[in-house]
């Protein structure tokens, strides 16, 4: 092979390779993306049916429920607009508590409820999931919003 | 008194670091050896006033002065000693003043172990690490001053968060960091290089030594943030694909690339445009790292601050050093020059095919970490991508890889005929096929991913063990002792190191393959059966420590009816902030770990009845332990690797290195 054509052919080989990664990363990119919903916008039946999904918001209190003689947890998650009951199994992170941010990932259920396959409350006390303050932050500014134009305050 | 002469120290260090920085780099341009001269002692000046002031806030955190805010925030007077020093880097602030310790300790080591080197160079090397210490400094004196007063002071601490209460924060920052920094000394001899226009087997031979040594402290730095993780979370996983574990692994990817190519620059004056954008592109991602973790952007445990100052201090500094680098590479590339011609089968070719893999699963690790801040930026969206992404895209990735592995090493350099290949490595291939398709049946149970994994891990073992006898064999000298002695430090790094990788492929493999996780709701006296093994639940019992409150549990481990273990996992609720923990207990073995730790009270007595049944976590994790031996091995070949002579030889050689090796065995 002349240098010019071996260039060219190693040229050409690289391409290829980097056009299969390219490929396996995209393909994998899009099956593998979670997407995040508040419980307003889940209310409002905007999260997919059938797909994994992270919520996040605080967990609502007095809202926590052990089921006797297993791992199972009810609670819910709220936005301060909107709630959704929760299930889990498993145990529970150190941070988790009521009045407290939490994301979970997971899907909706035949019986309208998240079940959970994951519980994420980690890091610090005072920290709050980016995810679950948005939520809230959101939902806040509409209702406040809302309550100017439709409802006296405190109607709700 | 005391940390304002650390501020001081600072001030000072800023000022000497401006002369590093600009000095040298005129006289080297002006060719005038007294500013160059300047270099060497004005590094080690730098260096020591950044160390004087981490000094003073090591000391103030000692002494518990909790009338420097950064003190107040972040320790507490019942932290133990260890974790008071501990806590000095455990704030937004200390974190960058250790980086910026690093970086003049790198600098004091360059301007130490460069009499060999021409002046210019040396010049050129210590000014821009004195100009990236200058980006540093302001950093540090304008947005994040470490000294900062209290007034007034407060009476007691707010403690260091209880999850960095832990011996590896006493380690993984600081060895993380000296891996992290270290690519700062290959990326100024990579500028040097462009600015000199001067980049040949010498420079490579100079600059290879700093790379390998940064590149083996990041590996183990990484294994302990990894081990830390899988005992200290309570979750028993050992990696999460969390951002700001990629962060680092980034670097970390980019510098085995670079490592690899570097070898290639020394031994055969190929690779040299490669080389050097490696070398820019390892330390830009260590800066996009430092971003990433520490402006906030990541809200995670390693982001201590969400100011926006800070952020947008970084991403110019980022913007200037990258933008800047890259603008030299693409003026001046041309006059380092593309290097020699090689075969479509050779040494070169598979290294330059595990340089080029590298590379990509670097940019596909790139994409999933960056593309939910992007998303999340433009507000189209909160996204995040997970494990199962990273595991789709990485293994394919690194699996041929790790094949070249065992054919890059065997292969001549510059054309390497396939039938010789072929009978240097049949055995290997049948031994590693062979075993493949044996060892699940006797671990247990067969799947294609585990088979495959063994192959991989076999086929690296039984190759590197092929080099070494073909190696041996064309020794000339006599005896196997001799031939052993005849053979370079560095040959031996180059196979401790992938016999490190075989190591933590079988780690990997076995642990994704045999694993057994189970979540327990246990009372008093109750057992579970996991594995072979039975586990029995006696119970917690209250702890006093240090500074924090502990119950601890009692688990039986029993095999059949032997008692293997008694683990006492624990729950510690600290008493500054009273936050939780969960402690696992973990019976260590060659052969896995047994890891138990506590959930929370489930009994009738709702949360506060500790005496009654508790969920608990129970794992099986076999040969977890192989994955950080691994990675212990890889560092530890590449400090074996530099402790070669003809890094210390004062004689230079001519430029080119074409002498260096026909026969592949004289290559490494």
């Amino acid at each position: 092979m002349k240098p010019r054509t071996r260039r060219f052919a190693w040229i050409a080989a690289g391409l290829a390779a980097l056009g299969v990664a390219a490929t396996l990363v995209l393909n994998a990119f899009q099956s593998n993306l979670i997407f995040f919903f508040s419980p307003s916008q889940v209310v409002a039946k905007e999260a997919p049916q059938g797909r994994a999904f992270r919520i996040g918001g605080l967990v609502e209190p007095g809202s926590l429920v052990r089921e006797p003689n297993s791992l199972t947890v009810r609670f819910r998650v709220t936005d301060t607009a909107q709630t959704i009951p929760v299930t889990y199994t498993g145990l529970l992170p150190d941070l988790f508590k009521e009045g407290k941010g939490v994301v979970a990932q997971g899907s909706i259920g035949p019986d309208g409820a998240f079940h959970a396959t994951e519980v994420l409350a980690k890091h610090d006390e005072n920290y709050m999931p980016p995810e679950a303050k948005g939520a809230v932050d959101t939902a806040r500014k509409g209702m406040t919003m809302k309550s100017l134009h439709e409802s006296p305050p405190g109607a709700r | 008194m005391i940390p304002e002469l650390g501020h001081f120290a600072l001030i000072l260090a800023l000022l000497v670091a401006l002369v590093q920085g600009t000095l040298p780099l005129v006289g080297a341009a002006a060719n005038s050896p007294r500013l160059m001269a300047m270099a060497r002692p004005a590094a080690r000046a730098q260096a020591v006033l950044v160390a004087f002031a981490f000094g003073c806030l090591a000391w103030s955190f000692v002494s518990n002065d909790f009338s420097v805010q950064n003190v107040a925030a972040n320790s507490n007077s019942e932290l133990p000693l260890q974790y008071r020093v501990a806590a000095t880097w455990g704030s937004h602030e200390g974190s960058l003043l250790l980086w910026t310790l690093m970086l003049g300790g790198w600098s004091f080591a360059v301007s130490l172990f460069s009499r060999n080197l021409p002046l210019p160079l040396v010049a050129r090397v210590l000014s821009v690490m004195g100009l990236i210490s200058v980006g540093f400094l302001l950093f540090l004196l304008f947005t994040s001053n470490p000294f900062e007063r209290l007034v007034p002071p407060a009476v007691e601490g707010n403690d260091l968060n209880p999850l960095l209460q832990d011996p590896g924060m006493v380690f993984h920052p600081p060895l993380l960091y000296m891996g992290y920094v270290g690519f700062s000394v290959a990326f100024a001899f990579a500028l040097a290089a462009l600015l000199g226009g001067r980049l040949d087997a010498t420079w490579a031979r100079w600059s290879r030594p700093w790379t390998t040594v940064a590149w083996s402290f990041l590996t183990i730095g990484i294994a302990l943030g990894s081990g830390w993780a899988y005992y200290t979370l309570g979750w028993g996983g050992w990696w999460f694909w969390d951002p700001v574990e990629n962060a680092s692994f980034m670097p970390w990817l980019t510098g085995t690339a670079l490592i690899h190519s570097l070898a290639v620059t020394e031994k055969r004056g190929a690779f040299r445009s490669w080389t050097v954008l490696l070398a820019i592109l390892a330390f830009s991602l260590s800066l996009l790292g430092t971003f990433l973790v520490r402006s906030g952007v990541l809200t995670s445990v390693h982001a201590f601050a969400t100011d926006p100052a800070r952020g947008v201090f970084i991403l110019a500094f980022l913007a200037v050093v990258i933008g800047g680098s890259l603008a030299l590479f693409a003026w001046r590339a041309a006059s380092v020059g593309l290097g020699a011609a090689f075969g479509v089968v050779s040494r070169e070719s598979t290294l330059l095919g595990n340089n080029i893999l590298l590379v990509v699963a670097m940019a596909s690790v790139l994409l999933g970490t960056l593309y939910p801040l992007f998303l999340d930026a433009l507000n189209l969206g909160k996204i995040s991508v997970g494990p199962p992404y990273f595991d789709a895209v990485f293994y394919p990735l690194m699996a041929p890889a790790a094949f070249l592995m065992g054919v890059g090493p065997v292969a001549r350099w510059s054309a390497a005929p396939l039938p010789e290949l072929w009978t240097r490595l049949k055995w290997a291939l049948g031994v590693a096929l062979a075993g493949a398709l044996i060892l699940p049946l006797v671990l247990g149970r067969w799947s294609p991913l585990i088979a495959f994994g063994l192959f991989l891990a076999l086929w690296i073992f039984a190759s590197t063990a092929a080099n070494l006898r073909q190696r041996l064999a064309s020794t000339p000298r006599r005896g196997l002792l001799a031939r052993l002695g005849a053979n370079s430090p560095s040959y031996y790094g180059m196979l401790l190191a992938h016999l490190g990788v075989g190591v933590f492929v079988v780690g990997v493999t076995l642990v994704k393959g045999y694993e057994v996780e189970r979540d327990v709701r246990l009372d008093v006296g109750d057992s579970v059966a996991v594995g072979n093994y039975d586990f029995r639940f006696l119970g917690v019992t209250p702890a006093p420590g240090p500074n924090y409150r502990a119950l601890v549990g009692t688990v039986e481990v029993r095999k059949g009816a032997q008692l293997v273990e008694t683990l006492k996992p624990e729950k510690r609720i600290y008493n500054a902030s009273g936050q939780a923990m969960t402690i696992a207990a973990i019976d260590t073995g060659l052969r896995g770990d047994v890891y138990v730790s506590l959930g929370e009270p489930v009994g009738a007595g709702g949360s506060d009845d500790i005496a009654g049944a508790w969920s608990v976590r129970v794992y099986l994790k076999p040969f977890i332990d192989w994955i950080w031996g691994g990675a212990l091995l890889m560092a530890l070949g590449g400090f074996v690797a530099v402790s070669d002579r003809r890094y210390r030889l004062a004689v230079r050689r001519r430029a080119t290195a074409f002498d260096a090796a026909a026969a592949p065995g004289a290559a490494d």
